[in-house]
């Protein structure tokens, strides 16, 4: 930690390389004591110029990159690049892809399911911030048996590149159904259990409630999604609003902030946020078993309209000559809204990949939301926002 | 402060392209449309235009665009004209991506600038979260972004030379006296340009 002083005021180098802030974060923090007064995010430690690669590489190639860009839900990330490339060819009636039954309903699958393994880690990594260790490894349990599943159908733990343009890479492994039908059973028990533990726990809440409430109009204008923004009490949930893939044929509720933590709280608190996460957590569960009650069954042939998993043959001829022109496409992932904004010249490498993310933009609101709060709080702000930095600088 | 009105409350009507267009061309009539091949719509306007078309976009209660998604900032060197007889734009271009929480609407607005010196008035005070996107695209693309409270390098150290996503960009060799050039290794765009 450096320091410098001027007068009164302290300037603490808050990071890079600091337990609390996931990732490599420096916070320039102006403090009067305990209380912060300014506080500048530096970013860029970690950026690896996805962007520019993505101007290098054909469309396909492109997948293992997404991983990296959010390596704690790479799932969702390989789904919001792929539908982008697929809403990009849909505008063609040329390279239109018919993306069979069973691909579309695995796809949903496994977007939630790493969506609960994502909400996983941020939820045990703030009761971790807070001081409380215990409930760390019983969330990140669970995240593991998702990590079992995963393995044993794409191959990899954390960075899958499962989906491709076209469908997924391979069929669900045999006795996968049955598998996650027995984890979903267990998840819900162990989210009981987690709730005990910590969620209802007087000084984790009292640690939380009130702390760095963000109203409904700043969460909107600083451009926070997921469940950041709906902690604030906003109801904009894109799988609902802007439904893509086929998620209009899941029932399931959006969790909404609405000052759980009592007279204590405040809409929009870091409470408020850790709740709204715990809620989608149990709304995904819904949503995989819905997909598990309609998923088609196998049919063993790769490209059958309705059984199969993936029509590469006729991706890889779209993706050699797609449409000129542009797409933004946006998807709900486990940290809010993921767009690509692609720009194609018609070739087989994109023009322009542009990523947004729900982590950078829920950086640029620290400065406006930091002054006032006190050192600690900060941990509980960073914590409550679900920050990953790999997605924050690209 | 006015809640953000839920989805149980009534949502407004979401408006098509053309209503949204027809209006902000009464308000600033040198606004154009713009159309891709592959049918994506937005609308032109000058870039001195872009701090009150934005005001003006989030203001109108029809249309109420009170979050920015994206702002992505393109470099056109490049890029194939539509006509080959036309001379090919070399301009740089920032892409504003709308979206209304109220009426659940998008729109896209487009700013193109010349590459030699582009600015724009910066919309910060009307998008909160656009002091981090303006950030971006002055590190990457060198779009200066006028009357922005803190317009640094945000991803690149602050002594880069250079904007590494425009078209025309020259990796460098060294960096701070480290050798970033690899035996054998070029620096031309990518293996397949």
């Amino acid at each position: 930690m450096n320091i410098e002083r001027d007068g009164d005021y302290i300037t603490l180098s808050m990071g890079p390389h600091h337990p609390a802030t996931h990732g490599v974060l420096r916070l320039e923090v102006t403090t009067d004591g305990e209380v912060i007064s300014a506080c500048k995010p530096d970013i860029g430690y970690l950026h690896r110029s996805i962007e520019k690669i993505g101007e290098c590489l054909e469309w396909y190639q492109f997948v293992p990159y997404t991983d990296r860009v959010d390596y704690v839900c790479s799932m969702n990330s390989n789904h919001a690049w792929v539908l982008a490339v697929e809403s990009l060819l849909a505008t063609s009636p040329e390279t239109k892809l018919q993306i069979p039954e069973r691909a579309e309903y695995i796809r949903i699958l496994f977007a939630e399911l790493n969506r609960i393994s994502s909400h996983m880690v941020g939820l045990g990594s703030i009761t971790m911030d807070m001081g409380a260790f215990t409930p760390f490894l019983h969330a990140l349990s669970q995240r593991e048996y998702i990590n079992d599943v995963f393995e044993k159908t794409c191959g990899a733990r954390l960075t899958y590149n499962y989906m491709c343009v076209g469908g997924v890479n391979r069929d669900l492994h045999a006795g996968a159904e049955a598998e996650i039908r027995e984890f979903l059973t267990g998840l819900e028990k162990a989210m009981k259990d987690f709730n005990r533990l910590i969620s209802t726990n007087n000084i984790f809440k009292g640690r939380l409630a009130g702390v760095a409430a963000v109203s409904p109009e700043d969460a909107v204008s600083y451009g926070l999604v997921g469940a950041n923004l709906r902690g604030s009490g906003v109801d904009f949930d894109l799988r609902r609003d802007r439904p893509y893939g086929i998620y209009d044929r899941f029932e399931f509720d959006v969790p909404l902030g609405r000052c759980y933590a009592g007279s204590k709280g405040k809409l929009g608190d870091c409470y408020d946020r850790f709740v709204v996460r715990l809620l989608e957590v149990l709304e995904s569960i819904r949503i995989c078993r819905q997909v598990l009650d309609q998923m088609p069954p196998t049919s063993g042939k790769e490209d059958d309209p309705v059984g199969g998993w993936c029509v590469a043959k006729a991706a890889q001829k779209s993706l050699r000559k797609p449409p000129v022109g542009e797409v933004y496409f946006r998807t709900e992932n486990p940290r809010g809204e993921t767009g690509y904004h692609i720009v194609s010249d018609g070739t087989k490498i994109p023009y322009r990949v542009r990523i947004r993310t729900g982590s950078f933009t829920a950086l640029s609101i620290f400065e406006k939301l930091t002054p006032g709060l006190m050192i600690a709080d900060l941990v509980a702000l960073i914590g409550s926002f679900d920050i990953v930095l790999p997605e924050v600088d690209r | 402060m006015s809640p953000v009105p839920s989805r149980n409350q009534s949502r407004g009507k979401a408006q098509e392209f053309e209503a949204i267009f027809a209006k902000v061309l009464v308000r600033f009539p040198t606004a154009k449309t713009g159309s891709s091949p592959n049918g994506a719509r937005w609308i032109t306007v000058q870039p001195s235009e872009m701090l009150e078309v934005a005001r003006f976009l989030k203001a109108a209660p029809e249309f109420s665009f009170d979050s920015l998604c994206c702002l992505t900032g393109v470099d056109l060197l490049k890029y194939p004209a539509a006509d080959k007889e036309q001379e090919p734009c070399t301009d740089i271009v920032c892409v504003y991506d709308l979206h209304s929480m109220a009426h659940n609407h998008e729109l896209r607005v487009k700013s193109s600038m010349p590459r030699e010196n582009p600015a724009i008035p910066s919309v910060e005070s009307v998008w909160g979260v656009a002091s981090f996107f303006e950030r971006e695209a002055f590190d990457l693309l060198g779009v200066s972004f006028l009357g922005h409270h803190d317009l640094r390098r945000l991803l690149m150290p602050q002594d880069w030379i250079g904007y590494p996503l425009r078209k025309d960009y020259v990796y460098p060799e060294t960096y701070g006296g480290v050798e970033l050039k690899r035996e054998g290794q070029t620096f031309d765009s990518g293996p397949y340009k």
